[in-house]
């Protein structure tokens, strides 16, 4: 193994910062260049993210009375939204992707929502993750099948568990940095005692051909604790290996902003902002032919509560960006914050399906065929039609 | 040494799925009578030993929750304009204090759990821990997810689900990780001087989680009707100067929601703080609760997807005897589906590493160096990532890099820690029968102490239960 004098002995602590990335995986280490080749990247928010603060309807009449102290300024004055237009801005946190839009690289969906109605994170996690239209009883993720479907063979996951929409029968490898006791003769006869379990075999077996990917990936590369453009950048050279990941979804946590909201998001929002300039700057000519989407199991009251917060919701805003987008303007309707418009009376009513827009980047950039793509990865989604024109 | 091998296989089983893994030789306690082992820990009940800290008892929670409002004072004074130096380094220092403290639990927890003679009691109160997950990922809680297992979890594993449901829902270390501290009725005096608001946090994982489970039958309305009952309920601490109960339990009437409440068809007339604990009390008692607590039972201690028969079993029994944890596990116990040799489940990070220790002989010593390794084993330290706890399926730890890490742990956990015992026959006295022949000869032909043992660590026998 190549040394790693960059990485630090000591372990990564991802857990206060709550990030976990999982790749799709590679299998001999080859030099860095453009590739060209279409990638895909998922973002899950975890924790119930909350659009209205992210894609920020800053002039909708009925913003600030929901909002109350959380409604956020609007654009020029002190601690303002970024502008994006005459109705929405960003959140003040998210300047690089504010950047991003400005270049045409950014779509947003302002209202959606996963196919069922439910409150709890897991089962709503669950089911954005496996791609099912009800309630999830399977044991995998519609980006493995979609990983199966495209006939490619390049996952990996970094971090110590597999998501659920990584998981399935295409094999998905794993890494993350710290780590560098020699290992090898060890590896070996443990990979030997492993040869007829069909759960600790394969799974060890990518692991160990990860590490090889690895070591190409952090050379030279100082990944520190908390620079989440680090890890954006950590990503982006994986996925610019000739044999790197084509499929690739991260994790980040800490959404579930029931109370003190306003310091907590702004806070969840600067990492996410750090990752994703990290992934641009990090592919450099690759990031023309990449689509990163970020989103969320559901989304969060329109109004206020009682401790400054939020409580689960309904529909959320989705964030599709890339140098792949074809420019164009808002996915999905705008259905507004009045009051006869509110879902149940409390939430942001969704007006698109997450899947749609998820079945409109794996067809049209990522070139899965549209009959697996209502068959296999995203069965029963008849109720929702391909969103065309993003790529 | 003739002896019975179906007794061997037993105890074996006894020792690395019903407890935390073999300590050297006491398979061979166990071997006298490997049901009677377990059922003999069942019925010492809350008769069980602590974990203990080097210097002395644990703190409690009134000193763990003075200790962060002291944080709190501190970081304020800090914050005022002209505070110096000294101040900002004071804060600092409380917090430092505040996290080696929550360091020293887990650490003096995983103590007990290398040492223990009683491995079937600890492996049921670290499932009814997590049931009743409270996670340090609050700066307030950081420092009572210790004291929330000692004082509201470990008394009560034993005895009456209610009284478990009870203790946990009314620890400090809930309340806060849950918002429902400050969580105010809408027409609670609280709410008329807009000083505070509904939260539902701890009324829905009270249902969805600890109750009866996200099938049970409720709605929406019924979580906001719980939560609205349970307003008043909080903490020492948190906005108030009342000290409260042993556990710094307050109920803040102010906070309270008037008037009656319905929840799963059940009216409960306005009764105080005694309006959210006759609710609970019935969510306790309620048949999906039974069938809820049964398939997770069974699913910790058997396989991922556990026979139906035994989550049969273990219903009946829950729902039969009111709840009684006692007649749940001594039910378990005497399952056959326990005593099936196949192992299925993949052993935990926590469960990994302490029975690693157990395999050596030894015990956790150094505190940081422990909590550091746990989170680079996946499992941070009282860091479970939401109130559902830590998985508890194969997949979940069996991760490509999880796997890798393990690799690594065994390795150096072996360069520090491996016997002078002949490396076969320590491999024989860890996992006894349950130990294949393959594992055995490699363990035998390693080319150190070191590689052996943890070659023993990474076989597929010791990587399940």
């Amino acid at each position: 193994m190549i040394d790693l004098p960059s990485l630090t002995r000591r372990s990564w602590l991802f857990g206060a910062a709550g990030v976990t990335v999982a790749f799709a995986a590679c299998s001999s280490r080859a030099k860095e260049a453009p590739t060209g080749r279409p990638k895909m990247v998922v973002i899950i928010a975890r924790g119930a993210m909350d659009g209205l603060s992210v894609l920020v309807p800053y002039a909708d009449a009925n913003y600030r009375a929901l909002r109350g102290d959380l409604a956020l300024p609007n654009p020029n004055e002190e601690g303002g939204v970024l502008r994006l237009d005459g109705d929405f801005g960003l959140h003040p946190s998210l300047s690089q992707l504010h950047a991003m839009h400005r270049a045409g690289e950014v779509r947003f969906a302002p209202a959606a929502a996963i196919p069922v109605r439910v409150r709890s994170h897991f089962e709503a996690q669950d089911v954005l993750e496996s791609g099912e239209g009800g309630s999830y009883e399977g044991g995998d993720g519609w980006l493995n099948r979609a990983l199966a479907a495209s006939g490619g063979e390049r996952a990996l996951a970094v971090g110590a568990q597999t998501p659920l929409i990584l998981k399935g029968t295409a094999p998905v490898g794993g890494w993350s940095p710290g780590r560098e006791s020699d290992v090898d003769r060890l590896a070996t006869i443990v990979q030997d005692l492993y040869a007829h379990d069909a759960l600790l075999g394969p799974a060890l077996a990518a692991g160990i051909r990860s590490e090889t990917q690895a070591d190409v990936v952090t050379e030279g590369l100082v990944i520190r604790r908390n620079d989440y453009s680090s890890i954006g950048a950590a990503v982006a050279r994986f996925m610019k290996l000739p044999e790197g990941p084509d499929f690739v979804a991260l994790s980040l946590d800490g959404y579930d902003t029931h109370a003190r909201q306003a310091g907590l998001l702004a806070n969840r929002l600067k990492i996410q902002d750090g990752v994703l300039g990290g992934l641009k700057t990090g592919l450099g000519d690759d990031w023309r032919s990449t689509v990163v989407v970020v989103a969320t199991e559901f989304g969060r009251t329109a109004r206020i509560n009682g401790t400054f917060g939020t409580d689960h919701g309904t529909a959320s805003s989705l964030i599709v960006a890339g140098g792949a987008l074809k420019p164009g303007g808002l996915i999905g309707d705008w259905p507004t914050l009045a009051e006869n418009q509110l879902f149940e009376g409390r939430d942001l009513a969704p007006t698109i399906d997450v899947r749609s827009v998820f079945k409109g980047v794996l067809r049209d950039h990522m070139g899965v065929d549209r009959a697996a793509l209502d068959a296999k990865v995203f069965p029963n989604s008849a109720d929702a039609p391909t969103t065309e024109g993003l790529v | 040494m003739a002896t019975d091998s179906s007794q061997d296989l037993s105890a074996a089983i006894a020792g690395t799925r019903l407890g935390l893994g073999a300590r050297p030789g006491e398979l061979s306690r166990i071997g006298r009578g490997p049901v009677e082992w377990a059922l003999d820990q069942i019925e010492a009940g809350s008769e069980q030993p602590q974990p203990f800290g080097s210097a002395g008892a644990l703190p409690g929670s009134h000193d763990r929750i003075a200790a962060f409002a002291k944080y709190q004072t501190l970081r304020r004074a800090a914050q005022q304009p002209g505070a110096g130096p000294s101040s900002e380094e004071a804060y600092k220092e409380q917090r430092r204090v505040i996290l080696r403290g929550a360091e020293r639990e887990y650490v003096a927890r995983a103590r007990l759990g290398a040492t223990t003679e009683r491995g079937f009691a600890e492996r049921w109160v670290l499932f009814w821990a997590n049931w009743f997950t409270v996670a340090g990922v609050k700066q307030d809680t950081v420092g009572l997810t210790g004291p929330f297992e000692r004082e509201a979890i470990r008394p009560h594993v034993f005895g009456p689900f209610e009284d478990l449901l009870m203790a946990a829902e009314r620890h400090p270390g809930m309340l806060i990780y849950l918002d429902q501290v400050r969580s105010a009725g809408p027409n609670s005096e609280a709410a008329r001087l807009r000083a505070s608001g509904l939260n539902e946090n701890l009324a829905r994982e009270a249902m969805e989680l600890h109750t009866v489970g996200v099938d049970g039958g409720y709605t929406q309305a019924d979580v906001t009707e719980l939560a609205r009952a349970l307003t008043g309920w909080s903490a020492t601490g948190q906005g108030t100067a009342a000290v409260g109960d042993a556990s710094g339990f307050v109920f803040r009437p102010i906070l309270h929601e008037p008037g009656a409440r319905t929840v799963m068809g059940r009216r409960y007339p306005e009764g105080g703080v005694d309006q959210a604990s006759a609710i609970l009390r019935d969510l306790a008692r309620h048949p999906s609760t039974g069938r809820h607590v049964a398939r997770r039972v069974a699913a910790h201690f058997v396989a991922d997807t556990p026979p139906s028969t035994l989550i049969d079993r273990l219903e009946t029994a829950f729902n039969t005897s009111q709840g009684d944890l006692k007649t749940v596990a001594r039910v378990l116990v005497e399952s056959p589906e326990i005593w099936d040799p196949a192992p299925k489940k993949v052993k935990s990070p926590y469960e990994f590493i302490v029975s690693a220790y157990r395999a050596a002989g030894a015990q956790p010593g150094r505190t940081r160096q422990f909590a550091g390794i746990m989170t680079a084993l996946g499992q941070q330290p009282f860091r479970a990532p939401s109130p559902e706890g830590w998985p508890d399926d194969g997949p979940s730890w069996a991760s490509p890099d999880g796997l890798v890490r393990r690799l690594g742990f065994a390795q150096d956990f072996a360069g520090e820690q491996m016997p002078a015992q002949p490396p076969a026959e320590r491999a024989d006295e860890v996992l006894g029968a349950r130990l294949g022949a393959v594992s055995r000869t490699a363990v035998q032909r390693a080319e150190s102490r070191q590689e052996a043992f943890a070659v023993l660590l990474m076989s597929p026998e010791f990587q399940r239960r």
